[in-house]
């Protein structure tokens, strides 16, 4: 039996990244706002304990915090030809769980997108003609980096960023990344302190007349009050970022940046161990009536709201799209359909240089200390000579060296044994990595829908991936293999290793928890999911926050844009749905 | 169309008083809560890890464990480096962890149906890790047994790693299930790495033995001090979740 509770303003599925900043917003606007979390409540000092959160066999290894396939997982496939099997453990992505999402274990790289790449397809047609990305479904998103800039800096003044200004304005900044947009100021906080390895890789990128800058980095340089009045502190470089939570309030996340002022607000409520099951609809379809979940004792509840908004993380939100009947089904016989398509993922390459008598002391990193090279991302170069469209940033941030995972060796050596130890030993603290973080681009045979086989644990069909490298984006990893040859060979050594980018995306090795489309935003109705405010097409009072609002992946890691998203939603939420509650803020 | 449910115009005003919301907590002491007006801050709900204990095997029956220890000495060999597997306990960390939920797959998706899968699907066999160790420990010592007459402890050391090699290229049959015989390779070495190189409080690495081999400072967390010393050896020895010897002997 459904219980029915009584009603609230807006209910948000998810109390992640996006969910906690258009909650603050919303419960801010006087809406009595209600967050319902499918896992447990998490907090710096009792669950990122500094006297045992560097515990890499639990939390990196094993997997404490993360979404756990038991709970929900997802099958995959290469193409539609195959059967598609669950992920029965996690690898390739890892998503989040519990209060915070995957903003808890995330590294911090924050980026903002280029105008070339909000207007990826008038700006290609404009460049190169349409002919040029014939094949991929590239679609403008409906904003511009114009319009994304107060969002962006909203984001970036929340977490404090530590970053350098490439372009204030309009005007060049020395030091900063000399490809982005023209942003209002600087960065709320100085670069962090570098590290060695990164200083040798600017120092021979700028041997090659490339512009390396510091990575825009979540992990603060120094003390900060962030734009809501929350404390946080500066980052220690304990390498132990990434999968962990920060013991040291210095990585921006819900919990260091948001909850200690939105739980105080009364009009706030949130539920943890509340997994909703679907959005429930009014028979005439194009309104929600609020959602039903069901808590961790099996009690199922209905929810009714006056406004749903989906924060459970691009795939789930998806996901829930699809269970509930939000939009239609993307067929790709057909190419028709709004909820499925334009899945993308990251195309990403590595070269490792084995230095000699360096000490590099690996172990002193944080999530995002590095530089980065924007000269080959996106569209920064002109592509009227390369047989493909997209590139990568070039990054040199060596996140940890926690040793069940960091032990790079030699091509050749053998995996066990003594010749394997020497030389583990050998090349443990002296061995210098980057890589290439490569574009996704959409095409027809890559989309999302849901399993014909496999139920999760209440019964419900599995999100079924199907997803296969681009040939193009594969033309562009191999070109961007070659760049990074070229940077190992100005870094010298004793030797180095480049990856290839190849074909069947392998679900097992971890590449990156940057799972973008499937719930696209756009301007056309029968090729778009939602509108330019994140608006459901087809049920008004529905708005699906997250990556899977991106028409395709850049090079770059999404949760700049996430987030600049959420502020975004927010604001067409307070500013325009509330004058016309109901009706659609894009006329279709 | 359905109506507009908020009429244009209108805010709500603030409710007047929710503190922590009792509906669900009376719903369901076990799990779901809700939480309103203040940060929830629970004394006593830190999670530590519990320290693996020396003593009796949990999971391995002796002549397994026998086994086991013998091939994490192989894998992990004694040298000037450091000490060898058996010595560094991942045989010990092994044992606990396929006693524990990593052992019995309890936070996978274990629901049929199992079809043999792509490479690019990750394993798809019905079989847990502690059910793949007695499957494939036993069938290694039936194979051993018939080939040569006794088991892996009793072999010479270069016979050892001449068998370890044979399984990793998958030249031994192991029932199938577990893996075969390249799988179950793969999954004694990754659980023995993760032995030797995890933090002491799971039984392995003793004495820190792998982190003082590699330099690795462990738990420290705080670097602020040497970040700018480009090139210079960090200097200090590794602490774990547990502490150092070096503090209790003085
Ligand atoms: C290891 C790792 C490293 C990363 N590093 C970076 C990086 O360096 N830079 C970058 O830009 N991005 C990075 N990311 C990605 C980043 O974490 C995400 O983009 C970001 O957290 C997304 O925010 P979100 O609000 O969409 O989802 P989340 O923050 O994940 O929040 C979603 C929430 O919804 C909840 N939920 C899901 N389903 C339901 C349901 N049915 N009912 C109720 N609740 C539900 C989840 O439990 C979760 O708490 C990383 C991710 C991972 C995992
Ligand atoms: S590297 Fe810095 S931000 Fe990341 S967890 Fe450690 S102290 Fe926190």
């Amino acid at each position: 039996m459904t219980r029915i509770l009584p009603r609230k303003d807006a209910v948000i599925v998810g109390l992640g990244w996006t969910g906690s900043i258009i909650a603050n917003e919303l419960a801010d606007e006087g809406l009595d706002v209600l967050a319902l979390e499918r896992g447990p409540w998490r907090d710096t000092a009792t669950d990122f304990n500094i006297g045992y959160a560097q515990d890499e066999l639990r939390y990196a290894i094993r997997k404490d915090l993360f979404l756990q396939p038991a709970l929900e997982a997802i099958t995959m496939r290469n193409n539609p030809s195959q059967t598609a099997l669950p992920m029965r453990d996690y690898g390739s992505f890892l998503p989040g769980h519990g209060v915070g999402g995957a903003g808890v274990h995330w590294n911090g790289h924050t980026w903002r997108f280029w105008d070339s790449e909000f207007r990826i397809n008038s700006h290609l047609t404009e460049r190169y003609g349409a002919a040029k990305f014939a094949g991929l479904d590239l679609q403008d998103w409906g904003v511009t980096a114009a319009e994304m800039e107060p969002y962006y800096d909203a984001f970036e003044y929340l977490c404090g960023i530590s970053g350098k200004a490439g372009n204030i304005r309009g005007q060049k900044q020395p030091g900063g990344n000399p490809f982005e947009d023209p942003r209002a100021r600087e960065y709320p906080l100085p670069p962090m302190q570098m590290t060695y390895a990164p200083t040798l890789f600017a120092e021979a990128a700028r041997t090659l007349n490339l512009s390396p800058f510091p990575t825009p980095s979540a992990n603060l340089s120094g003390a900060y009050v962030n734009s809501l009045g929350v404390a946080m502190g500066q980052c220690t470089m304990c390498g132990f970022c990434e999968r962990f939570g920060c013991a040291n309030y210095s990585k921006s996340s819900a919990q260091t940046c948001v909850l200690p002022v939105l739980m105080r607000k009364r009009n706030f409520e949130l539920r943890t161990e509340c997994e909703v099951l679907k959005v429930e609809l009014h028979r005439s379809g194009n309104m929600a009536r609020g959602v039903t979940y069901v808590d961790s004792s099996g009690e199922e509840f209905f929810q009714p709201a006056d406004i749903v908004l989906l924060c459970a993380y691009g795939l789930q939100n998806v996901r829930l799209m699809m269970l509930s009947g939000i939009g239609k089904q993307y067929d790709p016989n057909t190419n028709e359909g709004t909820v499925g398509r334009n899945y993308c993922y990251q195309t990403n390459c590595g070269t490792q240089v084995f230095l000699e008598g360096k000490e590099l002391n690996p172990f002193i990193a944080a999530g995002s200390l590095g530089q980065t090279v924007d000269d080959f991302n996106g569209d920064a170069f002109d592509h009227g000579n390369v047989n493909f469209v997209g590139g990568a940033g070039i990054n040199c941030i060596p996140t940890n060296a926690r040793p069940i995972g960091y032990r790079p060796v030699p091509p050749g050596t053998p995996r066990w044994g003594s010749a394997w130890k020497r030389e583990t030993a050998r090349n443990y603290r002296s061995t210098l990595s980057f890589g290439c973080q490569g574009s996704s681009y959409p095409q027809r045979s890559n989309y999302l829908d849901l399993d014909p086989t496999y139920k999760d644990r209440h019964g419900r069909p599995l999100l079924r991936m199907t997803f296969e490298f681009p040939d193009n984006d594969i033309r562009m990893s191999h070109f961007m293999s070659d760049r990074s040859e070229e940077i190992a060979r100005a870094l010298g050594g004793r030797q180095h290793t480049t990856s290839r980018a190849t074909k069947a995306w392998n679900s097992v090795p971890y590449q990156s928890t940057h799972n973008t489309g499937g719930a696209i935003m756009g301007t056309d109705p029968t090729r778009s999911a939602v509108n330019r405010y994140l608006q459901s097409w087809d049920v008004n009072n529905v708005f699906v926050v997250g990556a899977s609002a991106f028409a395709h992946n850049a090079g770059k890691n999404p949760t700049g844009t996430v987030g600049a998203l959420a502020f975004l939603a927010a604001d067409a939420i307070r500013n325009r749905y509330l004058k016309a509650a109901g009706q659609p803020l894009v006329a279709a | 169309m359905t109506s507009p449910p908020i009429r244009s115009g209108s805010r709500r005003e603030l409710l007047a008083s929710v503190a922590v919301t009792s509906l669900l907590a009376s719903a369901s002491e076990a799990g779901a809560r809700g939480y309103s007006g203040s940060l929830p801050f629970r004394t006593y709900s830190a999670d530590p890890p519990r320290p693996v204990l020396p003593g009796a095997w949990v999971f391995f029956t002796q002549d397994e464990a026998v086994a086991v220890e013998a091939i994490v000495d192989r894998l992990v060999p004694a040298d000037d480096l450091s000490v060898g597997g058996k010595e560094a306990g991942c045989a010990v960390f092994i044992d606990r962890q396929l006693a524990g939920p990593y052992g019995h797959s309890s936070r996978l998706y274990t629901q049929g149906p199992f079809l043999p899968g792509l490479p690019t699907q990750g394993y798809q066999g019905e079989m847990n890790p502690a059910q793949r160790y007695r499957a494939g420990l036993a069938a290694i010592d039936a194979h051993l047994k018939r080939e040569k007459g006794r088991g892996f402890a009793a072999l010479p050391a270069v016979e050892q790693d001449a068998f370890l090699t044979r399984l990793e290229k998958g030249e031994v049959t192991l029932p199938p299930g577990s893996g075969g015989a390249q799988g179950f390779f793969n999954l004694v070495l990754q659980n023995t790495m993760e032995g030797f190189f995890s933090d002491p409080v799971y039984g392995g690495n003793r004495g820190m033995a792998s982190w003082r081999m590699l330099g690795f400072p462990g738990t420290r967390y705080d670097y602020r001090d040497w970040v700018s010393k480009h090139n210079q050896r960090y200097p200090l020895p590794p602490v774990s979740i547990m502490g150092a010897p070096e503090w209790s002997a003085r």
